[in-house]
């Protein structure tokens, strides 16, 4: 108690915790009100049969049930665990190739590539699938006419409209976006290992392969994690991409979680059900996230 | 969270380390490997700029030349087509929109994070743990997990159809991120430098503005960065909470463009142009903060 009772008054001048609350409360109380308080009615929603106008019931963990047995929600989820693919496992293997590949001097001109790379990440989701949508043209996109024009005409695809195609279509354009991304954190990283520990390696007679092993990838833990963490994230809760290219289609191939919250709560009035699928993708991003930071705090404390 | 985003962000880079490290005995072995690295580095270079360099060419063009050749350029550099997107595609009523909504929330989310930020890094009161990580936790959910409620509630005050229903949950979802950032960028600034401050009689408000911020500008401008693009671009929120035409936003203009004239290429490279030109020009001035702010864990 003593201690405590300390803490509490342990403060320097013009810093009493009433000063304190008064520089968090502008900011945190329009947090409250727009973010934590919707968070706890996303939850509240959950356990109600809604459909937005007349009266709530409370139906307890009915919506989770219905989960459970429901095949839309069963293809959206595995569409997204597909998109992991897309989204982050071909991102950041690329660009851990790529890395591997590039030399380790100083290189004229990076920071040119750089923002080059970079140009995916700063534009709106909307344009990228609007330019991505007229690429993928049947008739008048131009990776259907570069293939007529190499004669490779029977390659020519509707490529957002395929039953087949139309998912890892969509995907490839997660990949395009997340390369670059990739890029730039690992030229970084890379350029801040310790020359000696490469100079070590050598000594020991190791190659080029097993230098990447045991002195570029460890040394590149923490812009993985970052690569990792962002691009799962993304795959998890995309929406806007998919929205503007195919809005699911054709026949849901390419149905996402996110998608179908909206749906469900804006196009077919079942708003406590949505709210339930919600709750749902909200857990597995934050367990996902929380998987990959504490994988990579446990690795840093064994090196 | 926390902590990894000090770990790129705080510590601010040595200048070798972007650049590369000085040059080693030249040698053909290097040469092959320097060579190796241009062809790389330009080859997926291209291909992330080159699909915005054909709509952009694009935007130019007539129907007949887009189709000729789509790495063409236009025979006549006309801004026919933006032109045309601006008033008849109404772009010009969406991109005022997009400028109501993004200029206040960079504003006014910049501001509040200072304050927020500064009390939490320099400042010790009950509760501020479980503060701090609620505000951390409005940085990883999805939209996704407050939009329905959200809808709901800004219907109950009439809210809805109105730019305070983009304004106040972009401000909200910006503080959250900007707190954290703040934060960092004050929990480094030296003790002493605080005390002088306080033993000259300066208050914890004049130590803020006189003292901390003259030097905050390069992390304030990052900070801000990154609130603009993330609004300008922000599409779930405005295609839930608004249905009247001439309050959407350049994105859901966009999209809702898209939807309606599919086959109007020119026009709709136009548009595309129109709203991507804003965030390639900040991103231009600004892209070492761009790169600074989205590779330091920022989860957004």
């Amino acid at each position: 108690m003593p201690n405590a009772r300390r803490r509490v008054t342990g403060y320097r001048p013009g810093e009493r915790p009433l000063t304190a609350y008064l520089y968090i409360l502008p900011g945190f109380a329009i947090y409250a009100v727009f973010v934590l308080l919707p968070i706890l009615q996303t939850l509240r929603y959950s356990f109600y049969t809604w459909d937005g106008v007349s009266d709530p019931v409370f139906t307890g963990f009915a919506n989770y049930a219905d989960l459970a047995k429901d095949d839309l929600f069963h293809i959206a989820l595995r569409n997204n665990l597909l998109l992991l693919v897309f989204y982050t496992l071909f991102p950041i293997a690329l660009a851990l190739l790529l890395t591997a590949l590039l030399t380790r001097y100083r290189i004229r001109g990076l920071s040119l590539f750089r923002a080059g790379l970079f140009v995916p990440q700063v534009m709106s989701m909307v344009v990228v699938g609007v330019v991505w949508r007229w690429i993928y043209n049947p008739t008048f996109g131009p990776l259907n006419q570069g293939l007529r024009a190499i004669g490779l005409d029977s390659w020519a695809r509707p490529w957002l409209g395929d039953f087949r195609l139309a998912l890892p279509a969509v995907g490839m354009i997660g990949t395009w976006v997340g390369y670059g991304f990739a890029m730039v954190l690992f030229i970084a990283g890379v350029q801040r290992i310790d020359e000696d520990l490469y100079d070590a390696a050598k000594l020991d007679g190791a190659g080029e392969w097993q230098q990447f092993l045991a002195v570029t990838l460890p040394g590149l833990r923490n812009e993985i994690t970052i690569a990792l963490v962002t691009t799962l994230i993304a795959a998890l809760r995309t929406f806007d991409l998919v929205y503007v290219t195919t809005r699911g289609g054709p026949a849901n191939r390419t149905m996402v979680v996110a998608l179908d919250i909206y749906r469900n709560a804006f196009g077919i009035g079942r708003v406590g059900y949505a709210a339930s699928i919600a709750v749902v993708l909200t857990v597995v991003i934050l367990v996902v996230s929380y998987v990959v930071l504490t994988l990579r705090l446990r690795s840093a404390a064994e090196a | 969270m926390a902590e990894l985003s000090n770990t790129l962000d705080g510590r601010e880079a040595p200048p070798d380390a972007l650049s590369g490290r000085g040059q080693p005995v030249a040698g053909a072995p290097f040469r092959t490997r320097m060579a190796v690295t241009y062809v790389i580095l330009t080859i997926f270079l291209l291909i992330a700029i080159v699909p915005f360099l054909i709509i952009a060419l694009a935007a130019f063009k007539t129907d007949e030349e887009i189709a000729r050749n789509v790495f063409g350029l236009p025979s006549v550099w006309s801004l026919a087509n933006v032109k045309d997107a601006w008033t008849q595609g109404n772009f010009g009523q969406y991109f005022r929109s997009s400028v109501i909504v993004v200029v206040p929330v960079v504003i006014v989310a910049s501001l509040l994070s200072i304050l927020s930020g500064y009390a939490f890094a320099r400042m010790r009161f009950p509760l501020s743990r479980l503060l701090f990580f609620s505000l951390l936790l409005g940085f990883m959910i999805p939209g996704e997990a407050v939009i329905i409620p959200l809808y709901y509630n800004l219907r109950t005050f009439d809210l809805l159809d109105t730019y305070w229903a983009m304004i106040l949950p972009d401000i909200a979802f910006s503080v959250s991120f900007g707190t954290l950032w703040m934060r960092g960028f004050f929990s480094q600034v030296p003790q002493e430098l605080i005390d002088a401050a306080t033993v000259d009689g300066s208050n914890s408000w004049q130590t803020l503005w006189r003292i901390l911020m003259p030097n905050a500008q390069p992390a304030v401008l990052t900070m801000g960065v990154l609130f603009f693009v993330w609004t300008w671009n922000d599409f779930l929120l405005p295609l839930v909470v608004i249905s009247n035409e001439n309050l959407r936003t350049l994105p859901l203009g966009l999209a809702f463009f898209q939807g309606r004239y599919t086959s109007d290429l020119p026009l709709m490279a136009a548009g595309a142009a129109i709203v991507a030109l804003p965030t390639i020009l900040v991103y231009v001035l600004l892209q070492r903060h761009f790169i600074r702010g989205l590779t330091s864990g920022a989860v957004k």
